[in-house]
């Protein structure tokens, strides 16, 4: 009979049980609610081992691929090593400054060197810890199949603790220590020509500039929309890449936003996600990735579900800024 | 044995093509939306599926304990009848949409209706 591994003690999974009954048998707590395969409250993920591929049905692509699985309706036939989602990114790895630079809009590009390997997709996230126990989480722009370094977009916020020390101490060679990568927005192969929706604020552009690349890269031939928003031109950043990646893929168009009163030419008038919207009325069969403030990243999850967009086809990141938040926070 | 409704219906597959189109049609109706004002969508479509599954006899864990735990917040706020029905207008209106034959829409129809005492905590 196959063992279950959870928190390092080891539990005999009995022949047609479930990882949710074994587990809650031996008096664990693991979460659950309909336990029909449905709510998805019982999602776990298998850190070893294959689950069967009915305990994955109804699931976002992107947590298949991570092995993700509901716990009520899998019934193991091997071991499985198994974790609930919130004890993820435990681990923590060294990684050295690389570089770091000034980008436009008070963001900063830190590079990363991993001494480990790091197994990631653009546009997860990463935490930061800093010595004295500040965690701070940040999306990942860079490419792992290209071997950039890890890439973060920092945005420097006025009373930042973590940016505030980034960007005032924090210098080349110094080593830094980083957990995950978590979050379930990111780019997946296998359907080259559905069209692409990225739309972020601010430092929200960090992911999708990973993921607009990765797609690319990856062989996405339908058409990928990039529209990245701030009050004014010092809030935009990447301008000049951005513009020589659409003029090299013309698939891929990038609309720079603004919402303030000064919109020189080459500029949107309006805010990032009011301009999606015109340029896209309707969203059926699109992907669609947000990131950034979190009343735009609700409030255009919703429109984009409303004028088309599956459910599953929309990967929300909103962007927390809070003290002891574990979401991004770039 | 005969077959039974959910099976009649296409099983889960029929059950994702629906929750989109249901979850849109509620999302979109102003006598019912501002229940749903800022309530996390994706643990919404979710237990629309889990709603859906059981009004279509498939699996489920029903409790009407569960729906009137959920719905008593709501029911405080003014929920009531003319709520639950067009919720279910909104449910067969879907299942039109989808091609569902009149008879079996019937049927999901009866059992959802099963749950209204319990969703408006009577």
């Amino acid at each position: 009979m196959p063992r279950i591994f959870f928190e390092k003690q080891s539990y005999t999974c009995q022949d047609n049980e479930s990882v949710l009954d074994c587990l809650t048998g031996h008096g664990l707590p693991i979460p659950s609610s309909c336990r029909s395969g449905i709510c998805q409250t019982c999602l776990m993920r298998a850190v070893e081992g294959a689950v069967p591929l009915a305990a994955q049905q109804g699931l976002k692509e992107t947590l298949r691929v991570q092995n993700y699985f509901l716990a009520c309706v899998c019934k193991p036939t091997n071991d499985l090593k198994v974790a609930l989602p919130d004890e993820e990114a435990g681990a923590r790895t060294k990684v050295t400054v690389l570089a770091k630079e000034v980008l436009g809009g008070n963001i900063i590009r830190l590079r990363l060197g991993c001494t480990l390997p790091l197994d990631y997709h653009p546009g997860q996230f990463v935490q930061l810890h800093r010595d004295d126990g500040l965690i701070r989480s940040y999306s990942i722009a860079s490419l792992p199949q290209r071997e950039e370094p890890l890439e973060l977009h920092i945005r420097h916020l006025p009373d930042g603790r973590m940016s505030g020390w980034i960007h005032d101490i924090l210098k080349t060679g110094d080593t830094l220590e980083i957990s995950g990568p978590a979050g379930q927005g990111f780019y997946l192969p296998g359907q080259p020509d559905q069209g692409l929706l990225l739309i972020g604020t601010g430092s929200g552009l960090a992911p999708l500039w990973g993921i607009a690349r990765d797609a690319l890269a990856q062989g996405h031939t339908g058409p990928i929309h990039l529209y990245h928003g701030s009050r004014d031109v010092s809030g935009l950043y990447l301008i000049n890449e951005l513009r020589e990646l659409a003029e090299q893929y013309p698939n891929l168009n990038y609309t720079p936003c603004l919402s303030g009163p000064d919109v020189p030419k080459g500029f949107a008038a309006g805010r990032a996600e009011q301009m999606a919207f015109s340029h896209l009325p309707k969203l059926t069969g699109w992907r669609v990735f947000l990131c950034g403030h979190p009343a735009m990243v609700a409030a255009t999850k919703k429109k984009a579900f409303l004028t088309g967009a599956s459910m599953k086809d929309i990967y929300a990141d909103p962007f927390v800024i809070a003290a002891d938040s574990i979401k991004p926070a770039a | 044995m005969s077959t039974s409704l959910f099976e009649k219906l296409g099983g889960n597959a029929a059950v994702d093509a629906a929750v989109d189109i249901f979850y849109r049609k509620v999302l979109s109706d102003d006598r019912i939306n501002s229940f749903f004002e800022g309530v996390d969508m994706d643990k919404q479509a979710a237990k629309q599926k889990a709603f859906l599954t059981m009004a279509f006899g498939g699996p489920h864990n029903y409790t009407g304990k569960d729906m009137r735990a959920a719905h008593a917040p709501l029911v405080a706020r003014g929920l009531n009848d003319s709520h639950f029905d067009a919720v279910a207008e909104n449910l067969q209106a879907t299942l039109k949409e989808l091609n569902v034959p009149s008879e079996l829409i019937g049927e999901v129809m009866a059992i959802a209706g099963s749950t209204r005492n319990d969703v408006l905590c009577r």
